[in-house]
Order: C-alpha cells, then sequence, then structure tokens
C-alpha cells in the first residue's frame, strides 16, 4: 500500500459531478474533496444525493459529467473492480455477504489466494483472520457461515470484507445503523485506527453523535446539491440540520402531553412473560394515551418482547391481558383481530414488512382484507377509499397507489408500513425500530403521528436503538438488559445519562454487590 | 466450536446421504440371492453411475438455485447420437465419444445463454430447450437401434481387476477430476454465491454470469456423459420419451436426497451423487424382498416425502415463527 502522496494535492477529488436517473437529476453539479488521514462525514437526508454520490465514487454509475481526480490525476472507473484496483472500495448499507459461505470465503471473496489455479484455503484463513482482527472482530470464527451469524457480527465481517482489499479509500453507508452499541464502539476505534494508518475514509451516518465523535470534515448535501464543506466543530448539530433539512429546525418532538394517570385502566398487562433464554419475568401495564419506550443496549430482548406479544414466539411463558381478558399469542392474525387489537411495525421493512413489487395500494390494504372485502371477495370501491385516506394521513409520497412500492424512497416506503397497521386502527401499536435509516423529515412525521395516535386513545410501545427518540417521544420508558426490565423511567427522569446508566445496568449491579456485601 | 466442528457441520447432509446409502445398500446386499459378488456389484454400479451422473449434472444448476427440466432429453439425446457415431474405427470412435461431450456442453450452454441473457426462468427455459433436445433425439435416432463399439463399451461397464466395476471407477475419477477442483476454484465459489444470494454475489464483483453459464454447461455436459453410458449399457439408442421425463424427475430427486438445497447455495455433487445411488438402491431392494413392482412408484414417492420431511426437521425446533420463511 503506497500512500503517494504529493503535498498539497488532495487524495481524491470530485468537480461539477452530475448524474441524471431519468428524470430525476440525483447530483447536481457536486464538488468534493477527500484528503489521506481524515474522516469526511457526507451529511443529507435520504434522497439528498450521497448514495448517488458514493456510487460514482466507487464506480457503480458513472456520472453524466464532471471529473474525478485521484492523487490529482484524472481518472474514471468503468466498473466497481476499477475503484477497487485504484484503492476506492464502498461497504453499501444492503449488505453484500453471501449467507452459505463461511465467514473467511466471504471476507476474501474478491480475489482469492490462489495456488495453481485453485483457492489457496490455509492462506485465505490466514488473510481472513488478519482482516477480521483489523476489524475488530477476532471473535468471529472464519469457518462460521454468515447464515448463521447475527446482524452485527454480519456488519463487523463486512467491514474485514473492505478491508482485506487495502484499500486507500474507504466508503462507509450507514455502516453502524445494524450493530449493537459496544460494537459501535469497536468499529468507531477500527476506524480512527485506520484514520491514524493514513487511509482516507468517507463517512454517511445518520447519528449525530457519531459523526461529531470520528469527522474531521462535514459535507452536507440537498436535493443533489452540495450545500457546505466545512471542519467538523465549527458549525452546531442545529445548524447542520437545518443546512440538511432546509428549513429551521425548532420542534423536532411534539409536545407531551401530562402523564396518563395510573389508575387508568390499562389496555395491556404483562405478567411475568418469558421465552427463555431471551426474555425473563416481564411484567408492565399499557395505558391507553401512552407512549411506553423500550430502551437499552441493542439485542437486550425488546425485540422479542415485541414479537412475543405480536404471537410469533413459540413457547413463551407467563400471561398477556388485553382489557382485562387473558390472550393467547398464537399469531399475527389473532393478534391484529378485533378482540385484541394489536398491531407490529416490524424492523426490517424490505422482507417483514412490504411486498416490494406488489403496489403502494395492494400494500396498504395487506393487513385489512377481511374489513375491505364482502364474502371473499374485495370490494374495490372500499379499497380506493382505504387507500386514498391512508396516502392522505401519512402524506405518502407517490405519484400513484398503483406504483410498485419498492419504487418509493425508504422513508415513504416506511410510512406505508406504518399505515398498513394504522389502516385498521389498532388499540395497541408496537414499533421495532421504526425510523432506522430513515430521514430527519420523515422521523419528525413519525414523532407527530405516534403522539397524535395516543391522543386519540392508542397505546404505543416503541423500541428505538435511538436514545434521543426515546427521550423526546415517550412518556414512559423501560429499560431492558439481558431480557429483563432493570428500570422504568417517567417524564423527566427519562434522561440520556438514566438511560445509558439503565442500559449497562449499572446501579443494579451495585445494589447487589452491597446486598451480598 | 473447533475447525473440525465447523467442517462436519458443512458436511451434514452429504453424509447423511452416504450413511443411509451404506445401510440400505448393505441390506440389499444381504438380501441378494446370490449374496454379494463382483456381478451383482457390476450390475448395481451400472444403474447406479446414470442417474448419479444427470444428477452431478443437476445439481450444478441446483446450487445457482435454478433447475434444468432438460437434462433427462439431453441424456437421451446423447444415447441416440452415440449409437450413431461411436462405432467404427477407434479413431471414429474417439471422435464419437468427444462429438457426444460436445453436443451435450452445447445444450447446457444453449440453456445457459437464454437464462442468463435472455432472462427466462429456468423452469420455463429448459422445458422448452428439453423439448426441442427430445426432437433432435427423434430425428436423429427415430427407430430404437444403431450400433456402439462394443470393446468400450464392455470396458467401461465391465470389471476390473479384483470384480471393481469400471463404471464406478470413472464415477469416481470425474468426481476427482472434476467436483474437487470446481469446488476450490473461484468459479465454484462464484456458483454457490449465486444460489445463496445473487444480489450479494452481484456486490462482491463475483463472475455470475460466467457462473450461471457453467453450472448450465456442466448440466448439459454431465447428463451427455450419462447418455453415453446408457449406450455403453445397452449397445444401442432409443429416443424414449419416458426416460427422458423419468430421468429428469429421478435427478431432482437425488439432488434433493443427496442434501442439496433447491434455495441453491448448499449442498454437494458428492451428495447428489449418493442421493442418486440411494434412489436405484431402493428400487433394487423392493425387487429382492418380492414386492409387486406395482407399488414401486408409491414407495418410492414416501421415500421422496421422507427425505424431504427429513430436511425440514429443523423447522419443528424453530420458535421464532418468522424463521419459518426464507433465511
Amino acid at each position: 500500500m503506497t500512500q503517494g502522496l504529493v503535498q498539497g494535492v488532495p487524495l481524491f477529488q470530485m468537480s461539477g459531478i452530475s448524474k441524471r436517473y431519468g428524470g430525476v437529476r440525483a447530483l447536481d453539479g457536486v464538488d468534493l474533496t477527500v484528503e489521506a488521514g481524515r474522516i469526511h462525514a457526507v451529511l443529507g437526508e435520504n434522497g439528498a444525493g450521497k448514495s448517488s454520490l458514493i456510487k460514482c465514487m466507487s464506480g457503480v454509475v458513472q456520472p453524466d459529467s464532471g471529473t474525478m481526480a485521484l492523487d490529482g490525476r484524472p481518472i474514471r472507473f468503468p466498473d466497481p473492480a476499477a475503484a477497487n484496483a485504484a484503492g476506492i472500495v464502498c461497504i453499501f448499507q444492503e449488505l453484500s455477504l453471501v449467507p452459505d459461505l463461511s465467514v473467511a470465503d466471504n471476507v476474501i471473496i474478491a480475489d482469492p489466494p490462489r495456488r495453481f489455479g485453485l483457492i489457496d484455503r490455509r492462506r485465505q484463513r490466514q488473510l481472513a483472520e488478519e482482516a477480521l482482527a483489523r476489524a475488530g472482530a477476532s471473535d468471529v470464527h472464519p469457518m462460521a457461515l454468515v447464515r448463521d451469524l447475527p446482524l452485527s457480527r454480519r456488519q463487523l465481517v463486512e467491514i474485514a470484507k473492505a478491508l482485506a482489499r487495502r484499500p486507500r479509500l474507504l466508503i462507509l453507508d450507514e455502516a453502524t445503523s445494524a450493530l449493537t452499541a459496544r460494537d459501535v464502539t469497536t468499529v468507531l476505534q477500527v476506524l480512527k485506527d485506520l484514520r491514524a494508518s493514513g487511509m482516507a475514509l468517507v463517512y454517511i451516518s445518520h447519528r449525530m453523535g457519531e459523526i461529531a465523535e470520528l469527522a474531521d470534515d462535514c459535507s452536507v448535501f440537498r436535493n443533489g446539491r452540495h450545500v457546505a464543506s466545512f471542519e467538523a466543530g465549527t458549525r452546531s448539530d442545529a445548524e447542520i440540520i437545518e443546512m440538511m433539512i432546509g428549513r429551521e429546525y425548532s420542534h423536532a418532538y411534539p409536545p407531551k402531553p401530562p402523564p396518563v394517570p395510573d389508575d387508568r385502566a390499562p389496555v395491556l398487562e404483562v405478567r411475568r412473560l418469558g421465552w427463555a433464554p431471551r426474555l425473563s419475568d416481564i411484567s408492565f401495564d399499557l395505558r391507553p394515551g401512552e407512549v411506553l419506550g423500550l430502551g437499552g443496549l441493542d439485542g437486550q430482548g425488546q425485540r422479542e418482547l415485541l414479537l412475543a406479544l405480536f404471537g410469533v414466539l413459540r413457547g413463551t411463558t407467563g400471561d398477556v391481558l388485553v382489557e382485562g381478558k387473558p390472550v393467547t399469542l398464537s399469531g399475527p392474525s389473532e393478534a391484529k383481530s378485533t378482540r385484541q387489537g394489536i398491531a407490529l411495525i416490524p424492523e426490517d421493512r424490505k422482507t417483514e414488512g412490504l411486498m416490494l413489487p406488489m403496489s403502494v395500494g395492494a400494500n396498504l390494504t395487506f393487513a385489512s382484507l377481511d374489513r375491505i372485502s364482502k364474502g371473499g371477495f374485495i370490494d374495490r370501491t372500499a379499497e380506493s377509499a382505504a387507500i386514498a385516506a391512508m396516502v392522505k394521513l401519512l402524506a405518502i409520497k407517490t405519484a400513484s397507489p398503483d406504483l410498485p412500492v419498492g419504487a418509493l424512497s425508504g422513508g415513504n416506503q416506511q410510512k406505508v408500513v406504518i399505515a398498513k397497521w394504522l389502516m385498521r386502527q389498532p388499540r395497541i401499536v408496537l414499533l421495532n425500530d421504526p425510523t432506522r435509516g430513515i430521514d430527519v423529515g420523515t422521523k419528525q412525521e413519525i414523532y407527530r403521528l405516534l403522539r397524535r395516535l395516543a391522543d386519540e386513545g392508542a397505546a404505543v410501545l416503541l423500541y428505538s436503538t435511538d436514545y434521543a427518540e426515546l427521550i423526546g417521544c415517550c412518556d414512559r420508558v423501560l429499560v431492558l438488559y439481558d431480557g429483563r426490565v432493570v428500570r422504568e423511567l417517567r417524564g423527566a427522569a427519562i434522561t440520556e445519562e438514566a438511560l445509558v446508566r439503565g442500559a449497562l445496568n449499572i446501579d443494579v449491579a451495585t445494589t447487589q454487590e452491597e446486598a451480598a456485601a | 466450536m473447533k475447525d473440525w466442528q465447523y467442517r462436519l457441520r458443512g458436511a451434514r447432509t452429504t453424509l447423511s446421504a452416504i450413511a443411509v446409502f451404506i445401510v440400505i445398500f448393505a441390506l440389499y446386499a444381504a438380501k441378494h440371492d446370490g449374496g454379494f459378488t463382483g456381478n451383482v456389484a457390476q450390475t448395481a454400479a451400472n444403474k447406479g453411475v446414470l442417474l448419479a451422473f444427470v444428477a452431478i449434472g443437476q445439481c450444478f444448476v441446483v446450487l445457482t438455485a435454478g433447475i434444468d427440466l432438460s437434462v433427462g432429453a439431453v441424456f437421451i439425446l446423447a444415447d441416440c447420437l452415440a449409437s450413431t457415431l461411436v462405432t467404427g474405427s477407434p479413431l471414429a470412435v474417439a471422435f464419437g465419444v468427444v462429438a457426444v461431450l460436445v453436443a451435450g456442453l452445447a445444450c447446457g450452454l444453449v440453456n445457459g445463454l437464454i437464462v442468463v441473457y435472455g432472462r427466462l426462468q429456468p423452469i420455463v427455459a429448459t422445458i422448452a430447450t428439453g423439448a426441442i433436445y427430445f426432437g433432435l433425439a427423434l430425428w436423429v435416432r427415430p427407430e430404437p437401434g444403431g450400433d456402439i463399439d462394443s470393446n468400450l463399451a464392455d470396458a467401461v461397464t465391465g470389471q476390473l481387476p479384483g470384480g471393481i466395476p469400471s463404471s464406478l471407477v470413472l464415477l469416481l475419477a470425474i468426481i476427482l477430476l472434476v467436483w474437487v477442483p470446481f469446488r476450490r476454484s473461484v468459479m465454484g465459489r462464484a456458483v454457490y454465491a449465486v444460489g445463496s444470494s445473487e444480489a450479494s454475489a452481484y456486490m462482491s464483483g463475483l463472475p455470475i454470469r460466467r457462473a450461471k453459464l457453467l453450472a448450465y454447461g456442466f448440466a448439459g455436459l454431465f447428463s451427455a456423459v450419462g447418455g453415453l453410458m446408457l449406450s455403453f449399457i445397452t449397445y444401442s439408442g432409443e429416443a424414449s420419451a419416458t426416460n427422458a421425463s423419468t430421468y429428469t424427475l429421478n435427478s431432482i430427486a437425488a439432488v434433493v436426497i443427496g442434501g442439496v438445497s433447491l434455495f441453491g447455495g448448499a449442498g454437494s455433487a458428492i451428495g447428489a451423487v449418493f442421493g442418486a445411488l440411494i434412489f436405484r438402491t431402493i428400487n433394487d431392494l423392493l425387487f429382492v424382498f418380492d414386492l409387486d413392482p406395482l407399488w414401486q412408484p408409491l414407495f418410492l414417492g414416501l421415500v421422496l416425502l421422507a427425505a424431504v420431511s427429513f430436511g425440514s426437521l429443523r423447522l419443528l425446533r424453530i420458535r421464532n415463527r418468522l424463521e419459518l420463511f426464507g433465511q
């Protein structure tokens, strides 16, 4: 890996880059300069042009006009392989691992070491182990199948795979969105080490905290245009967000109403719910009008709790009561019935929320077909009315409800998933990290919507990996640790510090020590 | 887990196919009137390798998450071509063998081109090409007959010193020469990757088009090897529609019994070979147990159902219902 650093010449430079997809201008005369040994954060809402930008940088698409230069010399990338050869490697948001191959096979997939024309497995193993260690994932066994790894480990393998190509410029697109809090710390440290070794990094993330910690330079994009570049730390978060959304960023979260009185009859009562070994002894009440948050480090049983309440898990123990009556957790069709009135906005909209090739309208009505059909046949008039109502209610941006839902932006897809369940007018709304990977504007719309649902009498149970969301949206927060509720925070007590302390289960540990003493 | 545990895990399905084969073949040999002799082994091997070759071919395509419904027709086309070409002077015989194999490869590559560049679904594309290949077979050999060089035929289907069936040695040699290097080649890895997740394979810059072409090409080539063996065993060619469709469906059954995932990306040709041998041995087992031949299809169906159910046993242990679907 030669640095080839020429004094005063940036490692990589883009000038006047434009890219159109059909009639849509994705990039409009964009400039960007990336220096070696620095982390350059690229900020912008979804649809701002970040994805097109990195696709041009990494050779996935070719710009219509403009120039790119590496070490001051003009360069063009006809395909990703050419960009890789020049030392530019991109980790895309959608994971690119092959599930049925081993970790080592995946890490070295681009250019496996060969002997006599065949793959040299011993050498491959060695290289894979080195790359995994560099990515802070030495605990991942190189022979494990990727299929068997949890999402957060896969993300680390993805980083190892990129590092195995020995890049000079590494592009990370939402690389931490699937990681648990502990792994985020690992990855951030890995990125700092890479920077120290002279690598240039382009970092795309929605998490302002990570950007504040990592970035040396920031560039903000909006509507395919480059708004500004500046040294990190010279602008406040509010200023940056204002540049991103191009409007005043004042009321991110809707105001909270006075707390729901404890004597209001709960709509959902959970009593000693367990699902060995991931959940144990979970009890809480959820009242109409309330937004209850689930906090804690990622992977402490929050997802399992939501799935259990929706009847997806087999072999749960304990009792769940809806409006005072015990219910059976037999599956989503029972959970969504009028008796229970539960809706679950799933974690992964692409696989569990939407049928991507089908139309927006069809996706909206999938959960409510029983409501809009008569004698087994769908009532077209009722269907179009229901669809139109939902498109309007959530302000879903689609040219027509007949468009395939896969053609919408991520934020609008997420709105479709939410609208699909609101169509049933559920009494209990479970949300599994509903704002992951969507733009700031849509996030705010979702926050307002959750509050409105609660005001209209629904009970909301929200799991979020973003502490700011829990603080901004929730009346109460249950903090989970190792499958148990370790803390309940109310009102003004929901602070970042309290959430982090709860998530790390610090006080409980000391109490136990004291009890033991 | 230790390295060997990961290795064992990866080879689990193939090893269970081998174990099942050993059990039922032992049962067959023990129950056979003549006992286990070189002749019994030779007959069993000759019948077994026919399906084994076609199953190897099918395995390549199934690994890419595709399916080839033309393998039976290619198998028959090769048989018919062999009965006209593999005869005469040694040079002519050698030329004939090469021509038959090239024809099979070409049939497979045509399938591959249609699937890769025509972007047709494999199931539809290969039903259509299968009909065409069978039509060609009928055109080559409208009536059963023809001639095969008997020296070569006897050498390939007979016994080596020590009573070892030479067809089995040929099968083993081909596995060693083709499958083992394939499994360790970049192309081989690309074939698995395409079947496991085509999008990921694409994003990793793997040669997915060439990988698929290769898989379909191999499917044609190995079906032709099977067809060549058929002509060596029967000393003639016949454009039998029954055989064509039987071998197509049985090759899929063999692949499934051998533990190759129809979702693609998992399994091995060695598993497929043992799947084929299991399938054939069950037929023979019914014979030595004096069951009415009428029961055969029903019994085979049950075995197939059992094999598929066995592969789905893990679903019973799933505690998160979401895992029932997809990955």
